[in-house]
């Protein structure tokens, strides 16, 4: 199962009735680092996975594995290997983390193999469960958890269907300190042999693990580079704080 | 970082079929469930085809065996609205394929070979039996038929729904009108179909006489069977993979669709296999009453399926037959005594069970416990399934 490492953007363009949420964009993600995507609100983070991942119709291209991801269904990515989560976290609350995770793994299985009750726990959702840190709560009702592990719960359920390609959307909105950190280590966990791509606002948590940065505004692309090379680029000073205060610098 | 170095090293030195074969010998958690559920339908197989027939008359039995007819249709509702969330309103469409179908057949057994049905001498004596009437001879085809035809209808239909993504009240009221217009079709093409009278005059089942008590009991015994093998069908569809996900789909449609399923798949299985349920209650109730008109598979028929199963508790394995049953069996005793109270008593309980008790009676148990004093004093529940357990056995 040979991947190749990268998913190439290019000329992306969403939309929405003239309204233009992505317009031009050009990304290259590359396997192994963790890609943020960082942007004022209605910059177009949020639009340019949902392109990514079939939830709105894109125009241009975008290469992964020989496939281009913007003529493929919803299901179809997944099981490209490219998979989200969604700002709000979306577990299936009436069943277990367990179940949950078993669930995500279906790409591995034969249609036929649904029908079957599953025997045991396999080894890839156990494998998950471990790099989560989530064995000790495996059977409790995914309905009960905290937020900060609903979230875990859903990177678990990446992890089970194998996506090489993990788009993270606000993935630590709304968590304590402790549970960043836990989640910033954790996806330094997982990085190495995939493409993770984390929309963030909250520009500490970009800091401290961000290996490169994509500044996104008004469906444009602004800037890209290391955290470093942002925080010195002062156009996109003036985006985030305003014209007024680059002048006040100035 | 060892655990990181691990997981990067099973990612690329073990291939994706020998982590699939590789499962830790742990069962899962929900294994004393299952099998509890199962007893469950032993006992509910030795009340049906043990105590039952030996406690009750014959003409109780047969009331009994319509129930059980009722009961079969209402065990697909629950897989499909229970837990596929598909508020199926319309399933008397696939009650009557399965119902005409067998009332076709022994509609022609009773007139014999070469010759038309009586009703049909009424309008033209020479008329040629039409042409969709002449395979139901075949005994074996109408079995066949019985089975495949809500199976293709089902799929057809299902498919072009979800795939559009028709859900919700869309779902329902697309469902519910198809009931009203087959009824009217069939009330239209009296020539055809017997129209409002519908089709009567059975005198035997696929070669034993209708009219001989023995062989009622037999026909009460195949219906009493099927049920009971549809609860295991469902028994196991609820605990196998398919199960979860369909109560994933139910949930979170839009979830599913990003763990690489196509929900209209999920959904479409769920939707077929209750078509084929309805289907089979159908047939098999036409021997049992003895006639099949449109008031049978309309849209209050349709209706009074759902309301078993909402009775019941249309997502647990037994409330939905348990609740069909009971709705039956009330509607015969109370309509005897108090025709015209039944169906004003049978709304209000189904308001008071909408609003009070959601789950159905099925809920019950659970409820009551729910009120209980917890006997531990701070300590997390051992297992949340336990209770769904409880649920789900009841």
């Amino acid at each position: 199962m040979n991947r190749q490492g990268y998913l190439e953007v290019r000329d992306l363009t969403v939309d929405f009735d003239g309204f233009k949420a992505n317009e031009g964009v050009d990304i290259t993600f590359l396997q192994g680092r963790i890609h943020f995507l960082i942007g004022p609100n209605g910059a177009g983070k949020t639009t340019l996975v949902d392109a990514l991942t079939g939830l709105v119709k894109g125009t241009g291209l975008a290469n992964y594995n020989g496939k281009d991801l913007l003529n493929l269904k919803s299901h179809q990515i997944v099981r490209a290997g490219v998979g989200r989560t969604f700002q709000t976290a979306t577990v299936f609350e009436q069943l277990t983390v367990l179940q949950n995770l078993d669930i995500a793994g279906g790409v591995h299985r034969k249609a036929w193999g649904m029908l079957r009750a599953r025997r045991g726990i396999p080894v890839y959702v156990e494998e998950a469960l471990e790099t989560i840190g989530m064995t000790d709560l495996k059977d409790k009702q995914a309905g009960i958890l905290a937020h900060g592990q609903k979230q875990w719960l859903e990177i678990g359920m990446l992890l089970v269907q194998d996506a090489q390609v993990m788009f993270l959307d606000e993935t630590v909105a709304g968590m304590s300190a402790e549970e960043r950190e836990e989640t910033g280590e954790l996806l330094k966990k997982i990085a190495p042999g995939r493409i993770i791509v984390v929309i963030e606002h909250d520009m500490e948590f970009v800091r401290q693990y961000a290996d490169f940065v994509t500044v996104l505004h008004a469906g444009r692309l602004l800037a890209e580079g290391s955290i470093s090379e942002i925080q010195a680029n002062t156009q996109v000073q003036e985006v985030y704080l305003g014209r007024n205060a680059s002048e006040e610098v100035a | 970082m060892s655990a990181a170095d691990d997981i990067a090293q099973t990612d690329t030195t073990v291939t994706r079929a020998e982590r699939r074969r590789r499962i830790s010998v742990k069962p899962g958690p929900s294994l004393v469930r299952d099998w509890g559920s199962l007893a469950g339908i032993a006992v509910m197989a030795i009340l049906l085809l043990a105590v039952a027939p030996a406690a009750l008359s014959d003409f109780r039995l047969n009331n009994l065996a319509k129930y059980c007819c009722w009961a079969i249709a209402a065990v697909g509702i629950g897989l499909a609205w229970g837990r596929g969330g598909m508020l199926v309103m319309g399933q008397g469409v696939f009650f009557a394929l399965g119902a005409y179908s067998m009332g076709m057949h022994l509609q022609l057994e009773a007139v014999g070979p070469d010759a038309i049905p009586t009703f049909m001498i009424l309008y033209d004596p020479l008329a040629p039996l039409p042409a969709f009437w002449e395979p139901f001879r075949s005994g074996a085809f109408t079995l066949f038929a019985i089975v495949a035809l809500p199976a293709v209808g089902a799929t057809v239909l299902g498919y072009a729904i979800f795939k559009r993504r028709v859900k919700g009240a869309y779902f329902a009221i697309l469902t519910q009108a198809l009931a009203v217009a087959l009824a009217t079709l069939i009330s239209g093409t009296i020539k055809w179909t017997g129209g409002d009278t519908g089709l009567s005059g059975f005198k035997t089942f696929f070669g034993y006489v209708l009219s001989d008590p023995v062989n009622m009991r037999l026909i009460y015994t195949i219906t009493a069977t099927l049920l009971v093998v549809c609860l295991v069908v469902v028994w196991q569809l609820y605990r196998s993979r398919f199960g979860e996900l369909l109560v994933a789909t139910r949930d979170a449609e839009e979830r599913v669709r990003f763990l690489g399923y196509d929900p209209a798949n999920i959904k479409l299985l769920a939707f077929v296999v209750a078509a084929v349920m309805a289907s089979i209650g159908g047939a098999m109730f036409v021997p049992i009453v003895g006639i099949i008109s449109p008031t049978d598979i309309n849209a209050a028929a349709s209706i009074f399926l759902i309301a078993g199963a909402a009775l019941g508790g249309r997502a647990a394995l037994f409330g939905p037959a348990l609740g069909a049953l009971a709705v039956g069996y009330g509607q015969s005793t109370l309509s005897e005594q108090f025709p015209s109270l039944w169906i004003y008593l049978l709304g209000l309980m189904f308001i008071l069970v909408t609003l009070l008790l959601p789950g159905g009676f099925a809920s019950l148990p659970k409820r009551l416990s729910g009120l209980m004093p917890r006997k531990a004093k701070d300590e997390p529940r051992p297992d949340q399934a336990a209770d769904q357990a409880a649920e789900a056995a009841a």
